[in-house]
C-alpha cells in the first residue's frame, strides 16, 4: 500500500465495504481506487443503492472499510482510533446531508454553534464565528429561528454555514440538492460552488442528478453495483 | 465537550421532554423524601437521646473511685490492688490539670436530720456542682436553680416536699435546718486530753495521728426549688437523695460521709480523701482519652460513653435499616431514569448520528447523557431534600399533637442536618449516574451511519 503523493486531498486505495445479511454479503463499495486533488470539486454520480454514500461515509471517516485504506491528508483513516476519527471530523471535514440533519430544537444560531461546542471552542469566539458563517451562506438575520421556521433551501444554506464553521479543508456533501427544488438547488449550488474557489475547499458531492454533477464539478467518478465505472468523464 | 456546555446541552434537552423528565425528576425527588424522611425519624431519634443524655451530664462524665477491693461487688478480673492509692485533693488538682477536662468535684452525700416547722425528718443530702445546672431535672423544676457557689440554699425533691407540706410551692422560700454530724480535726493537743468524749478516731501511731472528732452542728438553708425527678448525673442512683445543696456548701459543712470511716481505718484520716470523684470533661470524644490518663494515675474509672457504645452501635443499625427502607423509593426511581434515558435514546438516535458526524467522540455522546442523568438526580436530590423535610416536620407535627393531647412534653423525633441535606442530594446525583451508565454507553455505542439512516 502506497502512501497519497503530494496534491492529494483524498486518496481511497482498493476501499470496500461489505455487508453480511444472513448468508448473503452485500457489496456496497467493491475495490474502489480514488484520488481527489486538492480544491478539486468531484461529484460521485450513480443511480440509488449504487454505493456512493457509503463510499461518502468511508471518506467522511463514519464508516470502516472492511478492506482498502483511505488516505487524507496523509493520514488513513482506516488505522485512527474512534476519538482520532471524531477529532478528523470535527476538524478536517464539513458534512451536509439531504434531509439537513439540524436539530429541529435548536436555533439556527445554536446549530451551527454545535461544531465549535464540541470542538471546546471558547464561547467569545464561538459567537463570531457562528455569525460569520451564517452571513456567508446569507442568513445572518436568522439566527434565533428555528429550522421549522425556515424554508428547505435556508435549511440547506444553514447545514452548510454548520459544516463550514470549523473551517474544514474537505466538505462531503451527500445529495445536497435532494430534497429541493432546483431553482433552490441551484442557490446552494452555487455557494458549494463559491466554496470551491473563495475558500479552496476540495469538495466531493454525492448525487444522482447529472445535470448539476455536469454544470459544477470538476470531475464527475459513476458508481454503479458498489464499483467506480467511470472517473472524470463529464457527461 | 467543557463541563458548562454539556450542562447547558442537558438541561435543553431535558426541556424538550418536559413532562416524560419532570415525572422521572419526581420519582427520584420522591425517592430521596422518603430516604429523608426515614433517615431524618433515626437522625432526630437519636439527637434527642444524645440532647437528654448530654444534659445529665453522663456523656461527658468520668466516675473515679479508688481501686479498692470490694469483695464480692466488683465484676470482671481485675487484679486486687495491694496499696490502693487514696482519691486527695492532690490526685484531684492532678485530674482536674488534664486536657480537656472541665471541673473535678467530689460526690458529697450523708444522711442527716433536716426540721422543716419543728418536725424532723431523717433524709439524705447530696452535693450538686453548679455545673448540673442543665440537667434536665433543674431545667423543669418549681422555682429555680442555686443562686451562687455558696448559696445557703437547698432544692427539694417533689415526695419529700409533698411530705413537708401539699401544696408545694408555699415551702419556696421557707427555711428549714440541717442537724448534721460535722467532722473537725484533733489537734495534739485535745488529742493528748482527749479521753474519748466525742467518737474520736487515732492512729495507733499516737500524736500526730490526724485523727477527727464529730460534732453536731446545725445550719439553715433556704428552699428555691423542688424537682420532680432526680438529676440524672451520677451513677446508679448515686444521688437518690431528698434534699440537694450547693457543692461548695457541702464542702464547708465537713459533714460526716460513710467514707470516712474507711478512710481513717486506711490511716489516711489526717489528710480528706474522697470517696469517688466526678471528671467533668469538655466533650464526649475526650472521655476515652482523659479515662485512660486517670487509670494510669492508679484509680478505678466508669463512663457511660464507654459503656453506652452499644447504643451508638443501635443507632447505627436503626439508621442502616431506615436507609436500607428509605433507599427502596429511590431504586425504583432509577428504574425510571434508566427507561427514560433509553426513550430518549431511540427519540435522539438520528441526533446523536449527527453529533457524531459533526465531530462528537463516544465520549461526548456518553456525557451528554451522563449530564442529563446527573441533572435529574440534582433536581431531584434538592426537591426530595425539601420534600423529606417537610414530611420529618408534618410527622413531628403529628407527634407532638399526640404528645400535647396526652399533656406529655414536646419533642422533636425527625431532624435534618445540614450533612443529612447533602448527603442525600449526593447520593440521588450518584444513584443517577449510576442509573445513567447503561443508556449512555448505549448511546455512544450507537453506528453513525444507520442513526443518520433512522427516521
Amino acid at each position: 500500500m502506497t502512501t497519497p503523493q503530494d496534491g492529494h486531498a483524498i486518496r481511497a486505495e482498493h476501499v470496500s465495504r461489505h455487508f453480511e445479511m444472513g448468508e448473503t454479503v452485500i457489496r456496497a463499495v467493491d475495490d474502489i481506487t480514488l484520488e481527489v486533488v486538492r480544491g478539486e470539486f468531484l461529484a460521485l454520480l450513480g443511480a440509488s443503492g449504487s454505493g456512493k454514500s457509503t463510499l461518502l461515509n468511508l471518506l467522511a471517516g463514519l464508516d470502516r472499510p472492511t478492506s482498502g485504506a483511505v488516505f487524507v491528508e496523509s493520514r488513513n483513516l482506516a488505522e485512527m482510533s474512534p476519538l482520532e476519527l471524531a477529532r478528523y471530523r470535527s476538524r478536517t471535514v464539513g458534512m451536509v446531508f439531504q434531509a439537513f440533519n439540524l436539530l429541529p430544537r435548536m436555533t439556527l444560531e445554536e446549530n451551527v454553534e454545535l461544531p465549535l461546542r464540541l470542538a471546546e471552542i471558547d464561547r467569545a469566539e464561538r459567537h463570531a464565528r457562528v455569525r460569520e458563517a451564517l452571513e456567508c451562506v446569507g442568513l445572518a438575520g436568522r439566527l434565533a429561528h428555528r429550522p421549522s421556521e425556515l424554508s428547505g433551501g435556508e435549511q440547506q444554506r444553514a447545514a452548510l454555514a454548520r459544516a463550514l464553521v470549523n473551517r474544514p479543508s474537505i466538505l462531503l456533501a451527500d445529495e445536497p440538492t435532494g430534497n429541493l427544488d432546483s431553482k433552490t438547488g441551484l442557490e446552494v449550488m452555487n455557494l458549494l460552488d463559491e466554496f470551491k474557489r473563495g475558500l479552496g475547499m476540495t469538495i466531493v458531492m454525492v448525487t444522482h442528478e447529472a445535470p448539476l454533477a455536469d454544470r459544477y464539478a470538476d470531475r464527475i467518478a459513476v458508481v454503479a453495483d458498489g464499483k467506480l465505472v467511470k472517473d472524470g468523464v463529464r457527461q | 465537550m467543557k463541563i458548562g456546555d454539556l450542562a447547558e446541552l442537558a438541561v435543553r434537552n431535558l426541556r424538550e421532554a418536559l413532562l416524560r423528565n419532570s415525572l422521572t425528576t419526581i420519582g427520584v425527588a420522591v425517592g430521596v423524601a422518603s430516604l429523608v424522611a426515614m433517615l431524618s425519624l433515626g437522625v432526630g431519634l437519636q439527637q434527642f437521646t444524645n440532647k437528654r443524655l448530654a444534659n445529665s451530664g453522663l456523656f461527658n462524665a468520668i466516675f473515679v473511685a479508688p481501686r479498692t477491693n470490694f469483695a464480692g461487688f466488683i465484676r470482671g478480673n481485675h487484679a486486687p490492688a495491694a496499696h490502693p492509692l487514696p482519691l486527695t485533693e492532690a490526685a484531684r488538682l492532678e485530674m482536674a490539670k488534664l486536657p480537656g477536662v472541665v471541673q473535678v468535684y467530689p460526690e458529697i452525700r450523708f444522711i442527716t436530720e433536716v426540721r422543716f416547722n419543728h418536725i424532723p425528718y431523717t433524709t439524705v443530702v447530696s452535693s450538686v456542682p453548679s455545673s448540673d445546672r442543665n440537667d434536665v431535672a433543674f431545667q423543669k423544676m418549681q422555682g429555680r436553680f442555686f443562686t451562687g457557689l455558696d448559696a445557703d440554699e437547698a432544692i427539694l425533691r417533689m415526695g419529700f416536699a409533698h411530705q413537708l407540706s401539699k401544696d408545694t410551692a408555699s415551702l419556696i422560700g421557707r427555711d428549714l435546718v440541717l442537724h448534721y454530724a460535722a467532722r473537725e480535726p484533733l489537734t495534739a493537743q485535745t488529742e493528748a486530753n482527749d479521753a474519748g468524749t466525742s467518737s474520736a478516731a487515732n492512729s495507733s501511731s499516737g500524736s500526730s495521728s490526724g485523727g477527727f472528732s464529730i460534732v453536731p452542728k446545725t445550719t439553715k438553708l433556704r428552699i428555691v426549688g423542688i424537682v420532680e425527678h432526680q438529676p440524672g448525673e451520677g451513677f446508679g442512683g448515686f444521688r437518690d437523695s431528698q434534699v440537694y445543696i450547693p457543692l461548695h456548701v457541702a464542702q464547708t459543712l465537713q459533714a460526716t460521709q460513710v467514707s470516712d470511716l474507711q478512710q481513717m481505718l486506711q490511716g489516711h484520716s489526717r489528710q480528706r480523701t474522697y470517696a469517688s470523684l466526678t471528671v467533668r470533661v469538655k466533650t464526649s470524644a475526650q472521655v476515652p482519652g482523659v479515662e485512660k490518663e486517670i487509670k494510669k494515675m492508679g484509680f478505678r474509672t466508669f463512663s457511660l460513653f464507654d459503656a453506652s457504645r452499644n447504643l451508638r452501635l443501635l443507632f447505627a443499625l436503626l439508621d442502616l435499616l431506615l436507609g436500607i427502607f428509605g433507599s427502596l423509593a429511590l431504586a425504583v426511581a432509577t428504574l425510571g431514569i434508566v427507561n427514560t434515558l433509553v426513550m430518549a435514546i431511540l427519540e435522539r438516535r438520528r441526533e446523536i448520528g449527527v453529533l457524531k458526524a459533526l465531530g462528537a467522540a463516544d465520549a461526548d455522546v456518553k456525557q451528554i447523557f451522563f449530564a442529563e442523568a446527573g441533572v435529574m438526580g440534582v433536581l431531584g436530590g434538592v426537591v426530595g431534600v425539601g420534600l423529606g423535610w417537610f414530611i420529618g416536620r408534618m410527622i413531628n407535627l403529628g407527634t407532638n399533637y399526640y404528645l400535647h393531647q396526652h399533656k406529655l412534653p414536646s419533642v422533636n423525633i425527625s431532624a435534618v442536618p445540614w450533612w443529612l441535606a447533602l448527603g442525600a442530594i449526593a447520593f440521588a446525583v450518584g444513584v443517577s449516574l449510576a442509573a445513567g451508565i447503561y443508556p449512555a454507553a448505549r448511546a455512544a455505542k450507537l453506528n453513525p451511519v444507520e442513526a443518520l439512516r433512522y427516521e
